[in-house]
């Protein structure tokens, strides 16, 4: 796999997620938003790849993967 | 879909688990993971044992030899397994009420013995699966489902309890401080003897309810707020340390480990016959 930040992508596992809104409250870059309580990405642009919403999502609903993953 | 972590360590099709929304075992049990991958262990000889409650249904998620036993006796299955495989990396998961209450006892005398098992508290301050009755853990004048009106115990520490009983490895993370959890689970399961770890996990609908502690998030801030390093602490007066708990290594020493001297008794025997 690819470690550089660049390469990764943002994944959300809608099934997966129960709406506790975690990820979207300790993002630092505000990226994050609920919608029917389900997380959804509201800016992808300000993403900094930093992973802490992969760290703290009690649900392994949103992650980090490397690009040759994405098939 | 899911993170390669994921699929390296969880049954599959076991997921998603049943813990509620926010529930903080589930970021507890994901660190977990990132910690026996860090480590390189080999997944065949690490077994996973728990008890019963919400804490202890982790082992059925991942994908490693696991047992869960009944409640309160996961570390006396687990020392069986230890001493029939010395081999294994033996792991217990269990929950404030499985290990400090109905399991008190295994506790004490496990940690007296210095096995090399390390055990992860997922600990809530309450008993989460049977509906939020008060346990050990929970906090003087706090509520639980057995305590309407206040809880008048006074909380064990849990840290303090098994550092005195004779564990050799003794640290405390939460499931807001993610990476630092990692580091000292696996520094826990590195260490050759007893090792604890009170890992802070959130129960948003048992104990968050019972004492209006607020949403999943909310609890998470209280947990990042009031977390105090124990290095930091050192340096800092009192009246900053009010309201707060510790986090971080409080022990980290080296002594016979039991199933290593149980060994050397057969032996010794074996010689002489
Ligand atoms: C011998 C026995 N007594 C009582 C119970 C009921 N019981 C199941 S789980 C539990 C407490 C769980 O609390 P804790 O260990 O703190 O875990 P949590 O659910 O909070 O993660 C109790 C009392 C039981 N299953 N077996
Ligand atoms: S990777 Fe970091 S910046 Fe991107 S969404 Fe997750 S928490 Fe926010
Ligand atoms: S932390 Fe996980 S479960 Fe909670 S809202 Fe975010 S993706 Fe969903
Ligand atoms: S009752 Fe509490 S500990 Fe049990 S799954 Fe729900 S939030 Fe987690």
């Amino acid at each position: 796999m690819d470690n550089r930040k660049a390469d990764k992508k943002l994944k959300i596992v809608e099934e997966w997620c129960k709406g506790c809104n975690i990820c979207v409250a300790f993002c630092p870059t505000n990226v994050l938003e609920l919608r029917n309580n389900k997380v959804a990405i509201a800016d992808i642009d300000k993403c900094t790849k930093c992973g802490l919403c992969e760290l703290r999502c009690p649900d392994y609903a949103i992650y980090l993967e490397g690009s040759e993953d994405e098939k | 879909m899911s993170s390669q972590l994921i699929k390296n360590n969880f049954r599959m099709d076991r997921l998603p688990h049943i813990w509620c929304p926010g529930c903080g075992h589930g970021i507890i049990m994901r660190s977990m993971a990132q910690a026996i991958q860090n480590l390189g262990l080999d997944k065949q000889k690490v077994c996973i044992v728990s008890g019963i409650g919400c804490s202890s249904r982790a082992p059925g998620y991942m994908d490693f030899n696991t047992l869960h036993t009944t409640h309160g006796r996961a570390l006396a299955f687990a020392t069986g397994v230890k001493l029939a495989n010395p081999e294994l990396k033996v792991i217990v998961v269990t929950g404030d009420g499985d290990c400090s209450a109905i399991g008190g006892n295994h506790l004490i005398h496990t940690a007296r013995r210095n096995i090399d098992i390390t055990t992860i508290v997922f600990n809530n301050n309450i008993y989460g699966m049977t509906g939020g009755q008060y346990s050990p853990t929970t906090p003087t004048n706090d509520f639980g489902t057995t305590a309407p009106f206040g809880n008048i115990d006074k909380a064990f520490d849990i840290c303090k309890l098994v550092d005195g009983a004779g564990a050799t490895y003794v640290a405390r993370g939460t499931a807001y401080h993610v990476n630092q959890l990692t580091k000292i689970i696996e520094k826990a399961i590195s260490n050759i003897g007893f090792s604890l770890v009170d890992a802070i996990s959130i129960c948003p609908t048992y104990y968050g309810r019972k004492n209006k502690k607020g949403t999943a998030v909310q609890m998470m801030n209280y947990l990042k707020d009031s977390a105090v390093d124990t290095k930091v602490a050192e340096k800092l007066p009192p009246e900053k340390l009010e309201n707060k708990f510790f986090i971080g290594e409080f022990k980290n020493t080296t002594e016979p480990e039991y199933t290593e001297e149980y060994m050397k008794i057969i032996k010794k025997y074996q010689k002489e016959r």
